[in-house]
């Protein structure tokens, strides 16, 4: 390893906190998040979040429970909007737009950024009409057929349900729900991917499939996940934001950045101690 | 070889423990009291039954459909019950029609829409109130209101506003809180995953709630509904107060929609002035007029457990 300044590893190594070097820093950021806060009433869920986020990458969050990653999640498709007492503070820039500025439409953004859910939650209706919702409400006037066909092929489920297109989503599996739930996110054609949890509910051979799904949708979308499982963040993701949750003098539980930086760094060589205790398995 | 000895003497005590102790006789005795109680209730229920049957059949199998089909009259031997009937559907249909629209609405607006505010707690701690209030003063706010407003816009008919556009809005009123808080019920079933679901793929809250929240949300709303218009069909108290006939009255070859502004009557109330008579052969006509309303509750009842499951086994 060389003194030089050009040196990508060792570049990455003295910028922590900001994960660069390698050919992906390339990546075009599409998503800056500056001071990124979010309370629920007098309660600050979260606070002192700076991340940004690079095209076609998987981004992790990771963290113990009550960390508030989750939260920051939903700041991206601004689906804290439904819950009345959430207020958001900071700025979320997606493609240089303040996602909480004036005259911003929550509707066209969660369009762009789809959603994959904790628990998979299938519409009660059939498997076609699950994929073709999206498309239908936004307008989309070509061959609805053909997208339905494309979208579950994509999330990898079209060969077990094409004869059953028809049928209750209800029907599936678990882990098919949950393909189901992805091809309905990218059903719509968007830029990004959320994942909140998407395999906590599912057995590992499901969980499995659901990974090497992500890995192929990365070539097409940005997709960023939360998750429990520490080994699925070093597998799956190229960049890993671990959280942490700061216990106040009257009880109240803030959670905070801790450190962002490369998966293989977090996970081999992480800059702070917390990190690495909690990735050891020391805390949490 | 130290555990041998004590496990043996763990299996004893096991054994003396679950065998030969018979059964928990607090227990039975707790049992049978509430099976009493059950029966007692069933029993007046039985009772009642029994007497109604016993006095009406006769009449219903006498006159067969000639009871029901034969106007309102002073001479026993001819009195039937036809503008009851017909005022009691009509009635319903009104009160469907002003009830449902409205009463879906604002439970719509208090679930999906309305901001979790001081205020809106306090409507909805008011609508359950509401469906408290006795309806004798529903009756009351019938007269007062609704018998002026339907005279003054020029519907009062020949008797003055009291006629079944009143009654009709006066049973709306009366059942339009239960409307409401049997359909916020069901709204508030609907998974808010769903909710999530669809707005998560870019669905407006208009588009979550026609495509999503009512379609989940309807087998409950309606099975609730169709419950309380059998409440407003059964309901007698107001309707007295505004305008339903007691006595014998005719509706000549009036259509359907001149019935609703003149004179009226509904089955419940016809029941309750059948009672008054003292001829004996008017209390046959009152169990049979009120056979006939079991009959009739009975079915809008099953009807909505039906179109429930017509509607879950959908998805």
């Amino acid at each position: 390893m060389t003194e030089t300044p050009r040196s990508e590893s060792s570049l990455s190594v003295q910028a922590p906190g900001r994960g660069t070097g390698r050919s992906r820093s390339e990546r075009p950021i599409i998503f800056d998040v500056q001071g990124l806060a979010v309370n629920y009433g007098d309660f600050t869920a979260v606070a002192g979040v700076d991340i940004d986020i690079r095209q076609n990458e998987i981004t992790a969050f990771i963290g113990p429970s009550g960390c508030g990653k989750t939260t920051v999640l939903r700041c991206f498709n601004r689906m804290n909007d439904l819950i009345e007492t959430a207020r958001v503070s900071g700025s979320i820039e997606y493609h240089g737009v303040d996602l909480y500025g004036e005259g911003v439409d929550p509707v066209e953004v969660r369009r762009r950024i789809g959603m994959v859910f904790q628990k998979p939650n299938p519409f009660p209706k059939s498997i076609y009409d699950n994929i073709a919702f999206g498309p239908k409400i936004a307008g989309f006037k070509g061959d609805m057929d053909e997208l339905v066909e494309q979208s579950l092929r994509r999330a990898a489920i079209w060969d077990e349900v094409k004869d059953k297109l028809q049928d209750s989503a209800f029907a599936l599996s678990g882990g098919q729900q949950q393909r189901l739930c992805i091809a309905r996110a990218i059903a719509t054609s968007p830029d990004v991917v959320l994942m909140d949890e998407p395999c906590s509910a599912l057995d590992p051979i499901a969980t499995l499939r659901i990974e090497e799904l992500m890995m192929e949708l990365k070539e097409d979308y940005t997709i960023l996940i939360v998750t429990h499982n520490m080994q699925q963040a070093a597998r799956v993701s190229d960049r890993t934001a671990f959280f942490t949750v700061d216990v106040g003098d009257t009880g109240m539980r803030t959670g905070r950045l801790v450190e962002f930086d490369d998966t293989d760094k977090i996970f081999v060589n992480p800059s702070e101690q917390q990190t690495e205790d909690y990735i050891t398995g020391r805390f949490g | 070889m130290v555990s041998t000895p004590r496990s043996a003497g763990t299996a004893d005590m096991v054994r003396a423990s679950i065998s030969g102790r018979g059964s928990r006789k607090g227990g039975k005795v707790f049992e049978y009291s509430l099976l009493a109680s059950l029966m007692v209730a069933l029993l007046f229920l039985a009772i009642l039954l029994a007497d109604i049957f016993r006095q009406g059949l006769g009449v219903l199998f006498d006159r067969g459909l000639d009871f029901v089909t034969s106007p309102l009259s002073l001479n026993p031997e001819t009195a039937g019950i036809w503008q009851s009937l017909t005022g009691s559907v009509l009635l319903t249909i009104l009160v469907a029609l002003i009830a449902f629209p409205i009463g879906i609405g604002s439970a719509i607006y208090l679930e999906e829409y309305a901001p979790d505010t001081r205020f809106t707690r306090f409507i909805n701690t008011n609508i359950r109130n509401l469906a408290g209030v006795p309806s004798i003063v529903y009756g009351i706010l019938g007269l007062t209101m609704f018998v002026t407003f339907t005279r003054s816009i020029g519907l009062g008919g020949g008797v003055n506003g009291r006629n079944m556009i009143a009654a009709g809005l006066t049973l709306a009123v009366l059942v339009l809180p239960i409307v409401i808080i049997t359909a916020a019920e069901a709204l508030r079933a609907v998974p808010n995953s769903i909710r999530e679901a669809a707005f998560g793929v870019g669905a407006t809250r208009w588009e979550v709630v026609r495509y999503h929240v009512l379609p989940s949300a309807a087998p409950g709303i309606l099975t609730g509904t169709v419950l309380t218009l059998a409440r407003a069909f059964g309901e007698t108290a107001p309707l007295l107060l505004v305008g339903a006939a007691t006595g014998f009255f005719t509706t000549g070859n009036a259509g359907l929609l001149e019935q609703t502004t003149g004179p009226y009557t509904a089955l419940p109330v016809t029941v309750f002035s059948w009672a008054r008579q003292p001829d004996a052969q008017f209390r046959e006509l009152t169990a049979a007029a009120i056979i006939v309303l079991l009959v009739l509750l009975l079915t809008a009842n099953a009807a909505a457990v039906i179109l429930r499951n017509r509607f879950e086994r959908r998805w």
